[in-house]
């Protein structure tokens, strides 16, 4: 019994950590949209394979050689206007109701400018993490994109302004909304408001250089009060402990501050990642490992180690500096 | 390979006469067997370079390869098999039976022909000296790794520096002027050598839609060569065209590469559609059905193929006019797409099928295109193709046309003409075996992959985590290489068989009808002994028919 049970409390466990993200489990508007639109489009498409696939089999069996086929040709037939033009005009048809439902799908879903009173979010694509900053609130912050639950009588969607920083990227999270490539020297844009919370996983989709695969991407949706209490945790500055000035020091005399901000102090630099609140995030280099102690150590000593290719350096400092680094980098909640 | 225009010295000859022999031959058939052996090696480097890719992805957080090593992977395994592989075959298929089609003893240009060659193989060669000389004589070099499509500014110097996206720019360049070559060639000749009696409403349906193919790749290629010396001024002359950091457009860059991108779709599928369109009738047993609409279906899809570049980049943030119009211009590509499908299967109604080799190639095609077909209606539905595009849905869409669909007729046109190209018949039973084996193993592959996508699995991905779902499904995806492997294996061995049992074929071993089946096998070097008199689409159907000619009917 036991044994069953730990079973069964095993799979949900598993169950529950799956964070599949299909198209067809849609969380939001304009994924619900295009889920119900990718049905009919795949209802007729089936229907089209079952007939002319059935067509094609039954030719294809039916008319096969037989004994007493040899030297004995069919009858030839050549052509007819009649069929070539029934099979010409069916698909006309089918093409142009299509088309119709295409086009309305798409005038209801593509917005390029913010409804008023929605949520804006800037969100900057670099080689090889997300930046995401929050224009109303004036905070910035890394990889986790916090959102609001949107539903019934009070909605609050999110309206995302889509930039890069270097190449090309492609924003995704297939349950919230379809992607939309984040392009240099370009602003686009997508939307999203989510009727259930929870973490939605996507990612970047399209190819941009060594680690596009370690380019994960979290969405957390909370319910507004929740949301609202994140925020107002986000916008304050760095809390400095007394107790690690020394390790404070000793990370702002590293070159760590030249790419990295931390709010209220003198790390200012902006290649990097925000690190104001880095320990309320819960991955690491984009997703690509948990945001604890140890991972953060090998992630400080060598980045590589856990994401090959990243852009941040190995610093190339002592066992004993390191760990006043992330001793510092631990307090930042 | 028999080559009957050897010199014939009374001693043997020996290897280095034969080498000379076909290094500087200006033969067509020789060239066309050039190009599709050369086509072959580069599927086997191609087919390697994707084993490699489904054994790392085979497992979740697998670390077989790094990811250098596998962006490094795709981008050649695209750019090997579209540039490498598919163009060459296509274009070697052209060459070898469009004059022997038409009544010809020679392409227009033999000796452009000849140039056509060595500059595609050359291209090809350069792309893979990447692997040792892309950062100059000194570090170890490696290959470039900027995808197939090279999207801007991933491909300019402040994100690819070296020398590795020079060498796919240069190597691809040099190949396509084999390419415009092939197809100047192509349709030159088959617009002013064919035989007496052969107006071009009697040309065989090959031979009309490698007048499409050609005139698609003299309108396509040059946009994109333009945009790779572009690409070049960028990288070393200080121009700006798809510079972002000093103001250039990204997006430029995927206009030009798609204006041609999506016609080389056509540029390769065609050619396939050509192949059964020869294929089918013989196996049947029945006369072309609709030859005019093949014909006018043929050049509406090329027609059609040149305003619906934009398909490619629906998710690029174009205005809803423009992702409208590209929708709906790329269902209108099914109308043509379906006329051909429906041809086919009238085709096939009320004939005596022949199941050999190269009729079980082209049965599969017809259902494989089908489905790649709908897909390509899916992804032209804009709305669903936000979700699809750039995901592994996409990646097997356009393996089911170019596989499911191209690869599929190539094999066919493989066992049905290899006879004529050698003298020698192909085994039957290793031919299934090759049929069954690469059949199963293709829809382990690719029909999975479908799945991938619609969960929501990015492609061009080097790893990705265990806890999204896609595990089994990337392990179904990579058993099926086995399959894959296991069917080219059993057609190598048939080829090399083909040479040690030496079964001869005779003039006309499928009892067809086109010209190529009234010469020896292999042909002359000067084809026909005498020119050929045609009246009709099918002048072999017409002598072995006396009493019940085409020409009675056309």
């Amino acid at each position: 019994m036991l044994a069953l049970g730990s079973l069964v409390l095993a799979q949900g466990v598993n169950a529950a950590a799956r964070q599949t993200p299909s198209i067809f489990a849609p969380a939001s508007t304009p994924a619900a949209e295009v889920a119900g639109y990718a049905w009919l489009v795949i209802a007729i498409c089936a229907v089209i394979f079952v007939i002319v696939g059935g067509m094609t089999l039954f030719a294809l069996y039916r008319f096969r050689a037989r004994p007493g086929d040899e030297g004995r040709e069919p009858p030839q037939i050549y052509a007819s206007s009649q069929i070539e033009l029934a099979w010409t005009v069916v698909p006309i048809l089918i093409v142009f109701v299509l088309s119709l439902v295409t086009a309305r799908t798409i005038l209801a879903l593509q917005k390029d400018e913010r409804p008023e009173g929605w949520l804006e979010v800037t969100a900057i694509g670099h080689q090889w993490w997300w930046e995401f900053h929050y224009p109303e609130y004036g905070f910035t912050t890394a990889n986790e994109l916090h959102i609001p639950l949107s539903e019934g009588a009070d909605p609050w969607p999110t309206f995302l302004n889509l930039q890069s920083q270097d190449v090309i990227h492609s924003l995704w999270v297939p349950r919230l909304s379809g992607k939309t490539d984040v392009i240099p020297n370009r602003t686009n844009h997508l939307w999203m408001d989510p009727h259930e919370p929870g973490l939605y996983v996507g990612q970047c989709a399209e190819y941009c250089g060594t680690q596009h695969a370690g380019m994960l991407l979290r969405v957390v949706v909370e319910p507004r009060e929740d949301f609202e209490r994140w925020v107002a945790e986000q916008q304050r500055p760095a809390v400095a402990r007394e107790s690690l000035e020394s390790e404070r020091a000793l990370f702002e005399q590293t070159a760590c501050i030249s790419c990295h901000t931390v709010r209220g102090t003198v790390a200012r630099g902006e290649f990097g990642p925000d690190l104001t609140h880095l320990m309320s995030r819960a991955t690491l280099g984009s997703g690509v490992a948990r945001n604890d102690r140890a991972n953060l150590i090998e992630w400080v000593t060598n980045p590589d180690h856990l994401k090959p290719g990243a852009r941040m350096p190995a610093m190339q400092l002592a066992p004993a500096e390191i760990n006043g680094i992330v001793d510092y980098l631990v307090s930042l909640e | 390979m028999a080559a009957s225009d050897a010199p014939t010295h009374p001693h043997a000859i020996s290897w280095t006469d034969t080498l000379h022999d076909w290094v500087t031959t200006v033969d067509h058939k020789r060239l066309g067997i050039m190009y599709i052996g050369a086509g072959l090696l580069f599927f086997i480097i191609g087919g390697l370079e994707a084993a490699a890719m489904r054994w790392q992805l085979a497992f979740p957080e697998n670390d077989a390869l790094s990811p250098e090593t596998f962006n490094r992977l795709f981008t050649m395994h695209g750019t090997t098999m579209v540039f490498l592989v598919g163009m060459p075959v296509i274009t070697g298929f052209g060459n070898y039976l469009i004059p022997l089609m038409i009544g010809a003893r020679d392409m227009a240009f033999p000796r452009l022909n000849a140039w056509g060659f060595w500059m595609f193989l050359f291209g090809g060669l350069l792309l893979y000296f990447s692997y040792f000389g892309s950062t100059g004589l000194y570090g170890a070099g490696s290959a470039p790794d900027v995808g197939w499509f090279a999207y801007t500014p991933l491909s300019g110097k402040a994100f690819s520096r070296g020398n590795a996206a020079d060498y796919w720019i240069l190597g691809i360049l040099i190949s396509g002027f084999g390419s415009l070559s092939g197809a100047v060639n192509m349709l030159t000749t088959a617009l002013t050598m064919r035989c007496e009696g052969m107006t071009l409403g009697r040309m065989p349906l090959l031979v009309w839609m490698m007048v499409v193919v050609s005139l698609l790749i003299l309108i396509a290629m040059p946009p994109l060569t333009a945009a790779q010396v572009m690409l070049l001024f960028d990288r070393y002359l200080g121009a700006h065209f798809f510079d972002t950091q000093a103001g250039g457009d990204a997006v430029l860059w995927q206009h030009f590469f798609w204006f041609f991108g999506h016609p080389e779709v056509y540029i390769l599928m065609i050619p396939g559609f050509a192949y059964a369109s020869e294929i089918i009738p013989v196996f049947s047993r029945k006369v072309i059905f609709g030859y005019s609409a093949m014909v006018a279906a043929t050049i509406t899809i090329g027609v059609l193929s040149f305003g619906v570049w934009a398909h490619h980049m629906l998710a690029v943030g174009m205005s809803s006019g423009l992702n409208i119009w590209f929708g709906a211009i790329t269902m209108v590509v099914g109308v043509p797409t379906g006329i051909k499908l429906f041809n086919w299967i009238a085709t096939l109604y009320g004939g005596h099928i022949r199941f050999r080799v190269p009729m079980l190639f082209c049965a599969a095609f017809l259902l494989q295109f089908l489905l790649a077909g709908l897909t390509g209606i899916m992804l032209a539905a804009v709305p669903f193709d936000w979700q699809l595009t750039d995901s592994y849905f996409v990646v097997a869409h356009f393996h089911y046309v170019l596989i499911g669909g191209l690869l599929f007729t190539i094999f066919a046109a493989i066992y049905y003409w290899f006879p004529k190209m050698s003298g020698f018949m192909l085994s039957e039973t290793l031919g299934r075996w090759h049929f069954a084996l690469f059949l199963i193993g293709f829809h382990l592959t690719f029909t999975t992959m479908h799945i991938q996508g619609i969960l929501g699995m990015p492609r061009r991905i080097y790893t990705y985590p265990a806890d999204r779902g896609w595990d089994v499904w990337n392990a179904i995806t990579s058993f099926g290489v086995v399959f894959q492997a296991a069917g080219i294996a059993c057609f190598a061995v048939a080829l090399v068989l083909a040479f040690r049992r030496r079964v001869p074929a005779g003039d006309d071993p499928w009892d067809a009808w086109t010209l190529e089946w009234s010469t020896t096998s292999p042909p002359p070097a000067y084809n026909f002994e005498a020119l050929p008199h045609v009246k009709s689409r099918r002048p072999l159907w017409d002598e072995k028919h006396p009493e019940d000619p085409d020409w009675k009917y056309e």
